[in-house]
This record gives C-alpha cells, structure tokens and sequence, in this order.
C-alpha cells in the first residue's frame, strides 16, 4: 500500500475507483442486481451527488482559509430560496445565478461576524442557519402565496432551460440533426461479461443525461484544486488556515483573504441549494436541504480537506440514495459490497501490523455479510445515516491520516500575537 | 469589589438588551421593506401580553427551553459544544415512552423511573460523543451533529419497526402504546401549564448550585477560562469533559419529558422538535447563567406563544424566527465588542493609577 501513498491524490481517485468498479462488478455477477452499476444509477448517483460535492467545496473553501463553517446548510437553504424564485421569474440558470450572490452575501454575513467581531465560528454559523430558516420561511409567505402554482412552503415551478449533455458516438448524443450510434450502451447490455459492461455502463452514466450544472459542479473540483495549491492567492488563502500570525507577518491581507474565502463558500452553497430547487427538481419547497449541508460539512473531513477527495466522498454518499432511486430491492446488494470493502481493508490493516483493527474490521464484514443473506430490504433510515456513520466511524479509525487546516475555528485577530 | 461586580452584570444585561433592541430594529426594518406596518406588529406581538392565556403558555414554552439551555450552558462553561442536545432528546423521548408504558408503578415514582429513564438514556448517547472527544480527540462539534443525524434515523427506524402502536380509530398519526396516567406529569393550569415548569426551575437552581457552589463548579468554570491553569491545579481535563458531557446529555433527556409525559402520553414523530436546538438561542442570549437563561427563555416562549396573533393581522410570523437568529448573531456581536471595551477601560484605569501614584511619589 506505499504504492497507493506515493500516488498523487488525482490519480488516486481513479485507482481507487476502479477498484471499487472491480468489487461493484463481483457483486453484480453473483447477486443479479443489475443496476448497482448501470449507467442510468451512475448519471442518477453524479445528480444526487451534486449538491454534495458543492456543499463539502464550500465547507473546504472555508476552513482552508480558517474559517469553520457550520453555517453551509443555512446558506444553502438560501439558495433553494432564490434558485426557485429566479427559475420561477426567468428560469433555471438565472435561479443559480441568483443563488450564488445570496449565498456569496450570507458567506460575508459570517465572515463579518467572525472576523471583524471574532465571534466564535460555530455559534455564527448556528445563528445563519436559524435566519435563514426563518427568511425562507418569511419570503415564501410575502412572495410565493397567492401566486399560481405556488404557496407558503413552495415556489411555483420554475422555467427550466439548464440544458443537458450526449456524448456523441459513445452514448448517442446528437450531432446536428443526426444521432449517433450509441457504444457504451451496446457493451453496457451484455450483463454476462465481468467488468466490462461495469465500467461500459459508469462510463455511460458519466457521459450521457448530464446535467449541464453538474458538469460545472465536477469541474470546480480540479479549478479549487488549480487555485489552492497552484496560485499565490491559493497559497496565501491555506496560509490563513494554517497559521495566520506567520501570514500577516509575511505581508498576507489574512483577513481580506477570509471575506473573499467566505464569499466562494457562501456561493458554493447557494449553488448548492439552487441546483436541488432549480435543477434536481422545478420548485423550492421548505425543507428541501434535509441536512445535506451537514452530509457536505462530513464531506470535507472526509474528503480530508482535499477537493478530490471530497469528490470521492459526494459520489460515495451519493450512491446509496440513487440507487434507492433507482430500485428499492438493488439496496441490499451494496452490504455484500461494503463486506468486501472491508475485508480488503482488514488484509491491509493486518499487513500493517494492526491485528485488533484488523479483526474488527473482519468482524464488520462478516455481520454485513450475514445480514445480505438476512434482510430482503435495508430501510431508508439505515440509508439516510449512512454519511454520518462512515464520517464518525472515519474519524476513529483514521485519525492519522486526517490533516485538517491547523488554525481553522482558532480565534484570531489581525495583529494581536506581536 | 462589590461595586465592580454589579458594574459587569449591568454592562452584560444592557448587552443582551441591547441585543434584542437590534433585532427588533432590524426586524422593523425588514417588516417595512416587505410592506407590512412594524409598528401594528409590535403592537399586535407584545399587545399579547396582558392576556393571561398567554403568560401561561408563554411559561408552558419556556419549560423545555429552559431545561435544554441548562444542558448547552453547562457544556459552554468550559467552552464544550454540545451540539447535539436534540438528538440526545430524540434517544430519550423514544426510550422513555417504551419503557414508561412498559411498566406499572403508583404515581410518583412512574413519573420520577421515566424521568430517570429519559436522564440516563439522554446521558448515554451523549457519551459517545464524550468518548469520541477524550478517547480519539474528535471535535464534539462535528460528532453532535453527525450523531443528530443518526439519532434522528435510528429514532425514526426503531419507533417505525418495533414500537408503533395499534391507533385508536379515528387517529391518524402513528403513536407508541399510550403511557398509563400515573406516568403524566400533572399540569398546573388545565392543558395551559403543565408542571414540568417546576422541574425546569428545579434544574435551573441546582445549575447555578452546581456550577458557582461546589468544588466541581470551580473547576468547571477554571477549564473554560483557562485550560493550561486549570491542568496545573489538578484538573483532569479529560474526566471533565466526560463530565460535563454526561450531565448535558442528562439534561437534554429532560427537555422532552414536558411534550411526552406532561403533553401526548405517547411518542410520535416530531414531538418536541426543534427545542434541543432552541436551547442553544437561550443559553447564548442568557451568557450561559440561570437567570439569564430564564428570563431569555420567557422572552423566546413569548414569541413563539405570541407570534401566532400575527397572523391574524396578515403578518407572516415566521419574522419571529428571524428575530431569534438576529438576536443569537447580535448578541454574540456585542458581548464581544463590550469586551473589547472593558479590556481597554481596565487598561486605561490600570494606567491612570499608575501614572498618578508616580506623579505623587
């Protein structure tokens, strides 16, 4: 596994990836269960995990510059908010732009409160999460009642018009008038062949029915990467989380970094909330976050503060929900996949002189194993707890390996520590 | 001395005054952007108050808000989060209306087994996340909310599989076998008050009794304020924040006991929702100490009992909600600045005296 260390995180993703395709794939030839990695739970898995690979890149973008942002799930229900009331008034793609200014602005609304005042991180981001509940609530009553099609927990449906995307040649897309002939989905249907329909089908789901947001979204992931490690603004923003007093003492603006750092995470997140209003479905109705700036806030730690990781983390928590989606009866198939994660990792923990973690692990894997054979259906809250779970269970297990930014939530005031 | 220490508590309860004075303005503003009159609505919102009905109410909604800024306080004191009195509450709810309904006991002590069956299971699921903090270093912050989030599924799962009861016909909602009467908590005022007030004031008392009073409470108190001292004198930072996290968890199995034993008599989904967050509002505008909790607590039932009035004058009152976020932000806001000026006033007196015992020498 010192392979696996000496691997660039990028590239990682992609090993990693494919090894859990070869596991999916092992599932999918002895349980039947086609859909586990067919493309239509893959494009389903990248909808559901868009929200979350914001929501986790707001979080990043936030305590990289030190600054702990519990406030995420607020800023999004924001930007549910105006996503549905500009998709309403001009359509889907005005929504998000809309979206991405309130959140920007709620972001400033949090820097403000913890840099001008250094007012502690988590009670500021409690505070925005209360207020924005409340401001939703208020402005759907003052805006959406009475209106057509709208009410005082929901927006009337929204224009639309986000526009989606076909590979041509691999997946059928079009090309002027005419369509292509569509590969991927030819190889994807020969459920008898180990892998390949597997990897036919992902590549599949990646490239056809895609959400032009989406797109956008997956590619904000190498841009955060690009920006934060390869510029001197992205150098100067992570030494804001890393040790601000060293920083200013080298002439970096910290705290101008923390509002600009905090207007990209508050965008983020209104993105976020726009996409689930303005793309996922055609209306803001109250309530629709359900936590999942809580799942994004997990995402970062388990992402370990890196974007691709936080990729891995949306897509992994994505994927039970889609394929809950997709099919009911295909959910139970993933806890033979999870007995076979762990098995694996038991044999690496166990080549690292860690027996105990090792039998632990095994044990996991057994008692996933065992319920497979068991249970006819896993209920939805097991799903739903899920990135909670993995998080926490992260946090224990691998605490080593977790480098969070040192100075992010610490108070700090510019020019105080000379 | 003594003047000093009236000086700081009239310097903090003007803070928090102030605090709410913002938010109203705020809120007034607000009110006049989306085109309705702040003025009919203040006057609507605190015309309630002569209303008796509504004073009662008003302390039968401050009850669990009380309890629940009782837990979060507790764990503030030495700068501990515990995000997750919710879902502590949550846990609690669930098991005490099984196992109140499970058993037969005369009056008293069936309300007193559900109470201690809702503190030990609120202090349980607080553990793990005392656990995780002491025995892995994980932030609590972060595994409160992540373990919400699984009390809340858990919750939601064991009540959905193995404890929903046979409804009575004409119920809709789905409720757990119904608690025997010698488990309700007697109300005060028929359906208005419930007596559980009496037991929040009760939890409020022994905070302060607990907190300024005894050896535990000083060292509590030495943590928050300054952790390395504190490890010096003795104290076991880690076996303080097991402590304390237990005890907030305690408190947090309270915080439903009003809506479960004094209200429903049996769990439903979204009994008592959102009160383990409500108390984190209350302990912050109260600066975590009882009397401030209460009087906050009154003021955050008064505008939940109240705000409904609103409605009648086409007035959405969600912008009580807004008015409770404001309130949290601004609060913290000002307490911060007034520190900052306390610290230089002190600076600047130190030096004064100084300069002047100079000059006379």
């Amino acid at each position: 596994m010192k392979f696996l260390q000496t691997l660039s995180v990028a590239r990682r993703t992609i090993f990693l990836s494919l090894g859990f395709m070869l596991v999916l794939s092992a599932v999918r030839l002895i349980t039947n269960a086609d859909d586990i990695t067919s493309s239509g739970t893959i494009s389903s898995t990248m909808r559901v995990a868009t929200p979350i690979l914001l929501a986790g890149l707001a979080g990043l973008w936030a305590e990289r510059v030190g600054i702990v942002n519990i406030g995420i799930e607020g800023m999004m229900i924001i930007g549910t908010w105006f996503g549905g009331y500009g998709a309403w008034k001009w359509g889907s793609w005005a929504g998000i732009a809309l979206a991405i200014i309130a959140g920007s602005l709620v972001g400033l609304l949090h820097a403000l409160a913890t840099v001008r005042f250094n007012v502690n991180h988590v009670v500021s981001g409690i505070a925005i999460n209360i207020l924005a509940a409340g401001a939703t609530e208020y402005l759907s009553i003052i805006f959406f009642k009475g209106q057509k099609g709208g009410g005082e927990s929901q927006s009337p449906t929204g224009k639309g018009g986000y526009g989606e995307f076909d590979m041509p040649f691999l997946t059928g897309g079009r090309v002027g008038s005419w369509r292509s002939p569509d590969i991927l989905g030819w190889i994807e249907r020969k459920h008898d062949l180990p892998l390949l329909p597997d990897l036919a089908g992902f590549a599949r789901g990646l490239l056809s029915d895609v959400y032009v947001p989406t797109l956008l979204a997956i590619a904000l992931v190498p841009l955060t990467g690009y920006i934060l490690w390869r510029t001197r603004f992205g150098l100067r923003l992570r030494s804001s989380g890393e040790s601000p007093q060293a920083g200013e003492s080298l002439g970096v603006p910290i705290n101008r970094l923390r509002y600009q750092a905090m207007a990209v995470s508050g965008g983020l997140a209104g993105f976020a909330g726009a996409y689930l209003s303005c793309v996922f479905t055609s209306t803001y109705r109250q309530g629709q976050t359900g936590g999942q700036g809580y799942i994004g806030l997990a995402t970062t730690i388990f992402g370990n503060w890196n974007p691709f990781g936080v990729l891995r983390g949306a897509i992994l928590f994505g994927f039970p929900t889609a394929l809950k989606f997709r099919d009911e009866k295909n959910v139970p198939a993933l806890l033979l996949v999870v007995a076979t994660v762990l098995v694996v990792v038991a044999i690496i923990s166990f080549t690292r002189q860690k027996q105990i973690l090792a039998m632990g692990l095994l044990f996991g894997s057994a008692l996933s194993a065992t319920t497979y054979f068991l249970v006819d259906e896993v209920p939805q809250e097991f799903v739903a707890a899920t990135p909670y779970i993995v998080t926490i269970l992260v946090l224990v297990g691998a605490q080593q390996q977790l480098r969070p930014p040192a100075h992010a939530g610490a108070p700090y005031r510019a020019g105080e520590n000379h | 001395m003594k003047s000093q220490r009236l000086q700081r508590v009239l310097v903090t309860s003007a803070s928090s005054l102030l605090a709410v004075f913002v938010a109203l303005c705020i809120c007034a503003v607000i009110l006049l952007i989306t085109g309705k009159d702040p003025i009919q609505a203040y006057s609507t919102l605190f015309g309630a108050a002569g209303d008796i009905k509504v004073l009662q109410g008003t302390l039968n909604r401050a009850t669990p808000l009380m309890i629940s800024a009782a837990a979060v306080a507790i764990g503030f004191k030495m700068n501990l989060f515990n995000i997750g009195v919710e879902g502590q509450m949550r846990v609690a709810l669930l098991a005490t209306a099984v196992a109140g309904a499970a058993i037969d006991l005369p009056a008293p002590l069936h309300i007193l087994f559900s109470l201690v069956v809702a503190m030990a299971t609120g202090a349980i699921w607080a553990a793990f996340a005392g656990w995780l903090k002491v025995k892995r270093g994980v932030n609590e912050v972060i595994s409160t909310i992540m373990l919400n989030f699984v009390a809340l599924s858990l919750v939601a799962w064991a009540f959905k599989s193995f404890f929903t009861a046979d409804n009575a016909p004409g119920v809709l909602l789905a409720k757990t076998k119904e608690l025997p009467p010698s488990a309700w908590f007697p109300d005060i005022v028929e359906r208005r008050l419930n007596g559980m007030f009496f037991i929040a004031i009760l939890v409020l008392v022994l905070f302060y009794v607990l907190v300024w009073k005894t050896k535990f409470g000083f060292q509590l108190r030495a943590s928050g304020a300054n952790p390395g001292a504190a490890r010096v004198t003795g104290v076991n930072p880690k076996r303080m924040v097991m402590i304390s996290m237990l005890m907030s968890g305690a408190l947090a199995g309270l915080v439903g006991m009003r809506a479960l034993l004094g209200d429903v008599h049996a769990y439903q989904n979204n009994l008592a929702e959102q009160q383990g967050f409500n108390g984190i509002a209350v302990a912050l505008l109260g600066r975590n100490h009882p009397l401030g909790i209460f009087i906050s607590a009154l003021l955050f039932g008064y505008l939940g009992e109240a705000s409904g009035r609103l409605q009648l004058e086409d007035i959405p009152k969600e912008i009580t909600t807004i008015m409770t976020g404001i309130i949290v932000l601004a609060v913290v806001i000002i307490n911060e600045a007034v520190k900052r000026w306390d610290d230089k006033r002190i600076q600047h007196k130190a030096a004064l005296a100084l300069a002047t015992r100079v000059v006379a020498e």
